[in-house]
């Protein structure tokens, strides 16, 4: 069997922003492997680097230093083929309210190189595949949580892509869209041998879904395993939380305070 | 250039459909100028403008150009709501062309303020106004490159702001002074030397002045040349401006 390389690989990847007071370093450095196939979950605090990595990887924003190639494409050298071989669904989602289900999944595809007839075969297809079917000719803004969050999967799968990045899918959504979506992401997987990269800050979705989890702080990769070996080298055992382990590594417990202090309201 | 091509057509199309949609809003942009026309307009009749016609071949030509400050700089409006739902990004994450996405918005903005300018000018007739045809069609290429200048500086402005907050108060900044200072609605001739002398300073005057020659049918005058140098110049530095803030990654 031929090796196939790496879906992600990065190398000293830096992102600096320059503010009024000085530069600041977003991501210092990352060295990150995805395998192809993999599900990697990608975890921080707030502010941690997470979505300036993502932001980096799907060439929405130039890393000011280091390589990083992206579904065995150059990021920096050829941009235009990275795009065509990964989809972005980003935390904001990025349908039009005022726009119809059918136009922004047909405009999306012809963005994609796709042309007209096949656009709208395509949009009506994938339409069933994440039951939108009934909503096609609604207007974006009459989609309740769950549906809004499966057209944005949806957009973001019109060119099947090898690498799916998914900024904190499941922020918002009710326990039942949420088991839906999770359930979706491991079928990527399995039925279309996708990669998918996704950022979230319920340690319960990251324990359940990711095969692999990268914690980032300030920057940089603290720690990286599994669920099961994160929790045995920073939570103490393996019946520790992904909570604890989170926190033992982070140093980002719950505000230090007086805690014996009497709340009063 | 075929990618190009097609991709500034699928950005067109999705932009005309959504105009097409809210033609409401698109009668409402016509608001200002038509009652500037309907009760500003009769008051000029019989006053001496000094323009080589009557008062309203010198009036619509004033209310064209208006028409496009005043809808085309704030083009960029929908880019910041844009923004905000997410679509630019989602957009930008696409191998379309990032020319395409600035070219396919133009086209839809010059499609439009030629439409409302042609309701406009019809509209003037009814009122009274009689213009060679190639006179008018003159006017209408000058309220073409005018759209399209105009609202390529504010899509640019719109990329480079985050808010409405930011983005309102400068265009109303440049709007209101550039509408008086280019004798949209009276000819700068009419003014004090001063107020004339500060006039040549914004570009839009030597816009109205040409489309004036060119409603009285005086299309060899120096105005109408040195009015269509002047809108390929601000087309041209705005089409740079626009096509760098596009193009450039993260924007």
């Amino acid at each position: 069997m031929p090796v196939m390389p790496a879906a992600i690989r990065t190398t000293q990847l830096t992102r600096t922003f320059r503010s009024r007071t000085g530069e600041v370093e977003a991501v210092r450095g990352v060295d990150l492997t995805v395998e192809r196939g993999e599900i990697l979950g990608f975890l921080g605090p707030n502010g941690a680097g997470k979505t300036t990595t993502l932001r980096m990887l799907t060439t929405l924003l130039p890393p000011t230093g280091g390589t990083a190639s992206v579904a065995g494409c150059d990021l920096t050298d050829d941009p235009r083929a990275v795009r065509r071989r990964i989809g972005h669904v980003a935390q904001a989602g990025g349908v039009d309210p005022q726009v119809t289900v059918r136009e922004e999944l047909a405009t999306q595809a012809r963005l994609y190189g796709a042309s007209k007839p096949e656009s709208a075969v395509r949009a009506e297809k994938l339409a069933r595949q994440f039951a939108l079917t009934d909503l096609l000719d609604r207007k974006c803004a009459a989609l309740s949580g769950g549906q809004r969050r499966r057209l944005d999967i949806a957009m973001g799968l019109t060119h099947q892509p090898e690498i799916l990045f998914l900024d904190e899918p499941t922020t918002g959504l009710d326990p039942g869209s949420r088991a839906d979506l999770w359930d979706l992401v491991r079928r990527l997987r399995s039925e279309l041998d996708m990669t998918v990269v996704l950022t979230t800050h319920y340690l319960d979705e990251a324990d359940a879904l990711a095969d692999r989890l990268v914690i980032v702080d300030q920057g940089r990769i603290v720690a990286e395993g599994t669920a099961r070996q994160l929790k045995e080298r920073h939570g103490g055992s393996p019946d520790a939380t992904l909570q604890d382990a989170f926190i033992a590594i982070t140093g980002h417990g719950p505000a230090q305070h007086d805690s014996t202090a009497a709340l009063s309201i | 250039m075929t990618q190009l091509l097609t991709d500034t057509g699928v950005i067109f199309g999705r932009y005309l459909r959504m105009t097409l949609r809210s033609r409401f809003a698109l009668l409402f942009g016509l608001l200002q100028p038509m009652l500037f026309l309907v009760f500003f307009g009769p008051l000029l009749q019989d006053i001496p403008l000094n323009g080589g016609g009557d008062s309203w071949q010198t009036l619509v030509p004033g209310l064209m150009v208006q028409l496009g400050l005043f809808t085309s700089t704030f083009a960029g409006f929908t880019v910041i709501m844009e923004k905000q739902y997410g679509v630019i990004e989602r957009m930008r994450v696409t191998p379309v062309s990032r020319l395409a996405l600035l070219l396919g918005r133009l086209l839809r903005d010059i499609v439009q303020l030629l439409t409302q300018s042609v309701l406009l000018v019809l509209v003037a007739v009814a009122f009274g106004l009689r213009a060679p045809l190639l006179g008018v069609l003159i006017g209408f290429a000058f309220v073409g490159v005018l759209a399209l200048a105009l609202a390529a500086l504010s899509y640019a402005l719109a990329m480079w702001v985050g808010t409405p907050q930011e983005f309102a108060p400068v265009v109303n900044s440049v709007n209101l002074p550039a509408t008086l200072l280019s004798g949209v609605l009276l000819p700068m001739t009419l003014a004090p030397g001063w107020l004339d002398a500060i006039s040549h300073f914004v570009p839009f005057r030597y816009l109205v002045d040409a489309v004036r020659r060119a409603f009285v049918g005086d299309y060899l005058a120096p105005e109408v040349a040195l009015g269509a140098g002047v809108a390929v110049l601000l087309a041209v530095v705005s089409l740079t401006v626009g096509t760098r803030v596009f193009q450039r990654a993260g924007a």
